[in-house]
């Protein structure tokens, strides 16, 4: 069970195992995903970029360390691979099994590309339908188990729903990703709270993955104690990529600082921050 | 015989290999996996392993994505 952060020092927290210490330089505040150290909390997709130039300044611009690929029938005609970019650019391959809706297909994605990508880390996506894109939670934590079995370190896309994002858990998930809303739509978090339950209980990393719009969304993400945010499409679909990589690293770091630093509670009337004693008008 | 490879329809002698059909559709075999009825062939294992009449082979790679 982790504990409230929200009224947690800085010092507290690292106490938990889980921030640097008070005064450390934030780069000492790395994100670790199964035993392995990131020092950006900014998980990139790769989708939606419309050549490879954009999308090299925009891995550039965000500082990911860590960025999602899919896994297609090869084109003849192909030229230029991501693979290649993600190389020039020093970042880690996460590929991912988008396309899937059934447990059987996704787990043979994850071997494929385990087998072509040389990484036994997958980004598992179970979809239940092309409309809404959301994930199929009893076709995932199938897969998710088959896949643990198997080796993988298996980080999975899914609902902002606790229960769910709990069982994923328990079957040996190395992150949870709940979406903040559908993949794409740029509807930003349209439950915190769920998202903060699910950072309450949760003992793996929690990556905010989907529907990030802009970089107050991904702010607030690591303000509800997220350990990561993972987007694509509203950087590689803005229109100016880079730039919007570049605010999403800040609102990232941004929302990062913010919560280690333990924001104020909310009150229902002013509470002024001008001694009262000393006024002139006083008697 | 016929095989299906990447969704294709594709006459082929017998005792074609799995590293020759790999090697008619993609350019190169870095980053590519292939998986011969839905199981995945490790390439260690392309040049030994050959299809048979109306076997299915799926050849992939990375795009952009996720």
């Amino acid at each position: 069970m982790r504990e409230q952060t929200a009224h947690t020092t800085p010092a507290g927290a690292a106490a938990a195992g889980r921030a640097p210490e008070s005064g450390a330089a934030p780069e000492a505040d790395s994100l670790v995903i199964a035993g392995e150290e990131f020092g950006s909390r900014l998980i990139m997709g790769t989708g939606g970029a419309p050549s490879m130039h954009v999308l090299r300044e925009a891995l550039t611009a965000s500082g990911t360390e860590l960025t999602t690929v899919a896994m297609r029938r090869v084109d003849p005609q192909a030229r230029g691979s991501v693979l290649d970019v993600l190389r020039e650019c020093g970042v880690r391959v996460l590929p991912n099994t988008a396309g899937c809706f059934t447990a059987g297909e996704a787990v043979l994605t994850a071997k494929l590309a385990r087998e072509a990508l040389h990484t036994n880390w997958v980004k598992l996506e179970v979809i239940a339908d092309e409309r809404t894109l959301l994930p199929d939670p009893i076709e995932l934590v199938d897969a998710a188990e088959q896949l643990v079995d198997d080796g993988f370190v298996v980080l999975p896309y899914t609902n902002d729903d606790p229960v769910l994002a709990r069982r994923l858990e328990q079957v040996g998930c190395a992150a949870v990703m709940p979406l903040g809303s559908p993949i794409g739509s740029g509807l930003g978090i349209r439950n915190p709270h769920n998202i903060e339950l699910i950072v309450e209980q949760a003992n793996v990393p929690v990556v905010l993955d989907a529907g990030l719009g802009t970089a107050s969304d991904a702010a607030l993400a690591m303000e509800l104690g997220c350990d990561a945010v993972l987007l694509a499409t509203a950087v590689t679909r803005a229109q100016h990529p880079a730039a919007m990589a570049a605010a999403m690293r800040h609102a990232v770091q941004a929302g990062r600082l913010a919560r280690l630093a333990g924001r104020i509670p909310k009150r229902r009337y002013a509470q002024a921050s001008s001694p009262w004693e000393g006024l002139s008008t006083g008697t | 015989m016929k095989v299906i490879v990447n969704g294709q329809a594709r006459e082929v002698p017998e005792g074609t290999s799995v590293a020759e059909l790999v090697a008619s559709v993609a350019p190169a075999v870095s980053g590519v996996a292939a998986a011969l009825n839905d199981e995945v062939v490790r390439r260690s294992d392309w040049d030994a392993t050959t299809l048979r009449e109306a076997d299915r082979l799926e050849v992939l790679t990375a795009v952009q994505g996720g």
